[in-house]
């Protein structure tokens, strides 16, 4: 199929679509409001089913009634919509339900504003709500890989019964690129043995989050936890770009990470060998590639639109085996080049250590700034 | 080689929808690019500008601090993006929307009265092609005119077609307009 140039949110709405998309419920909120937009006229359509709900809440438990049916259903929303559902996503979670949502993170926290931030990343990666369970997390960085990941998100989510996010930001959502979309998938509910769509013919289904007697939720959470160790084995991806001999690493996940391909780029041109790591799942996050990269350089630089929230998982995964420096614009800022080349120049010059704190080192440097 | 451009005027001067017809021109003449449009609260009468980027290979930021070209449709646009420009990039200016000359003497400024060209052709709402034109009459390498001839002939929309000839027209208008 040719190359079209797609905005990003209308991208993800007909990669959702194509992936066999049979309901979805929302809510507008800037700046995913294209999504829901497109799909209110895309679905009826083609004869399936649309609703812009009351609200977040409304929209999530939508979702999670779909869900039982086994059809293929999402929803989507932007930071501050995307707190309102997580009660939910805990209920969907806990049914062991496979959904899809899109989150298009803004700048926050609060109400905040409508740029484009990736604040979002522990609410998505270390929240979801309560209880013991976790979301796979798929971090696009361009309208292509939006659309590869959605399509991907309704495939993980159905082999493994669990809920997909992609997770996304303004930039990504609001801009235009040349991509491909997939061919159109048949429209078909889940060959399942627990979906409840009428159970006429066969023994009764019951699907539920409440387990009252605790041995049996313990068995719930037990399944769950063998569930994401699977997934952990098999569905870690990322990309990697001129590492191969690389002295130092950028880690950036999403538009942070393509931010810092640019920035790469001009430091190699000046001759200093650095390389990107560049995590396409979040959750699960690629820690076996991390470890190994940062065995063989000398310094790392992670890079974020958030306060270091993946910084985290970094320090936590390479286990003080590398000195790390971190660099983030916040609030719906987003980084230039030359701001990331600054914090490879520093990395490359040194003196570089494994001792402090790298997100105070980058705090007070970056109060001094402004 | 990359290349990065900022369209920027008033709301309502086509600065977004010139920014899509060099990328579809991009996408067509087979390169990677990526458009981004300032979004926000805006009233109307307000800013509005994009950023394309065109490259021929993966294209890390879609936002350039220091972008290679600008097309200022107006008196703040020039303002603000005279001073970001890459040393030896283009601005083309809007003679007709700005009261002052650009002072940088380390780029290359085209100056065209394009709302003034544009209302000769048929209309105000020509003028973006007119910078759009003027833009690539003197910074061939991005896309050549002939691949936006062809883009605009090929994505204008069926609605819009009746006013192909007069884009054309435009677009080869403001070619004509060298960088003093």
């Amino acid at each position: 199929m040719a190359r079209q140039l797609l905005k990003g949110n209308e991208a993800v709405a007909e990669a959702a679509v194509r992936a066999g998309l049979q309901s979805y419920f929302g809510y507008p909120i800037t700046p995913q409001t294209e999504l829901l937009e497109y799909l209110s006229h895309r679905m009826p359509e083609l004869g399936r089913g649309f609703v812009q709900a009351e609200s977040e809440l409304g929209a999530v438990n939508m979702v999670y009634g779909a869900a039982c049916t086994g059809a293929r259903t999402m929803s989507s929303s932007s930071s501050p919509g995307v707190s309102l559902m997580l009660e939910g996503l805990s209920y969907i979670a806990g049914t062991e339900l496979p959904a899809v949502l899109v989150d298009v993170m803004r700048g926050g926290p609060g109400l905040g504003n409508i740029s484009p931030s990736q604040q979002d990343y522990n609410q998505i990666v270390h929240g979801g709500g309560h209880g013991d369970f976790k979301m796979i997390a798929l971090a696009p960085c361009s309208v292509q890989e939006s659309i590869d990941l959605t399509v991907l998100a309704f495939d993980l989510a159905e082999k493994y019964r669990s809920i997909a996010v992609v997770l996304t930001d303004g930039s990504i959502g609001q801009m235009m690129e040349p991509a491909e979309l997939p061919e159109m998938r048949p429209v078909k509910f889940m060959d399942t043995d627990w979906a409840v769509r009428g159970a006429e013919g066969r023994d009764r289904r019951f699907l539920s989050s409440i387990y009252l007697d605790p041995p049996q939720e313990e068995q719930a959470n037990l399944r769950m936890a063998r569930r994401w160790e699977e997934i952990e084995a098999n569905e870690v991806r990322f990309k990697e770009y001129y590492l191969d001999d690389a002295d130092f690493a950028v880690v950036g996940f999403g538009s942070a990470g393509r931010i810092a391909l640019s920035a790469v780029r001009q430091a190699r041109a000046e001759g200093i060998k650095v390389g990107l790591l560049r995590p396409i799942t979040v959750n699960p996050f690629p820690a076996k590639v991390l470890k190994e990269v940062a065995k063989k350089v000398q310094g790392m630089l992670v890079v974020e639109m958030n306060a270091g929230q993946m910084l985290d998982d970094v320090i936590r995964i390479t286990n003080n085996c590398v000195p790390i420096e971190f660099f983030a614009r916040l609030g719906g800022v987003m980084p230039f080049p030359e701001e990331v080349l600054v914090e490879i120049h520093r990395l490359a010059k040194g003196p570089l250590t494994t001792e402090g704190d790298p997100r105070s080192r980058w705090l007070k440097r970056a109060s001094a700034a402004r | 080689m990359q290349t990065e451009v900022i369209i920027s005027g008033f709301g309502g001067q086509g600065t977004l929808f010139a920014g899509q017809m060099l990328s579809y021109a991009a996408m067509d003449a087979g390169k990677e690019v990526t458009w981004i449009p300032s979004y926000g609260p805006e009233m109307r009468g307000g800013t509005a500008n994009c950023t394309v980027v065109v490259s021929d290979e993966e294209i890390g930021s879609p936002l350039a601090r220091n972008p290679k070209a600008a097309i200022v449709m107006n008196l703040p646009s020039l303002d603000k993006y005279e001073p970001l420009l890459q040393p030896g990039g283009v601005l083309v200016v809007n003679t007709s929307m700005v009261n002052r000359e650009p002072t940088r003497k380390d780029i290359k400024v085209v100056l065209l009265p394009a709302n003034d060209i544009a209302e000769k052709l048929g209309g105000q709402r020509l003028a973006n092609m007119v910078m759009l034109g003027a833009l690539l009459g003197n910074l061939p390498t991005m896309v050549t005119l002939e691949d936006l001839e062809a883009a605009v002939k090929a994505h204008l929309p069926a609605r819009h077609q009746k006013f192909l000839p007069a884009n054309l027209t435009a677009i080869r208008e403001g070619a004509a307009v060298k960088a003093q």
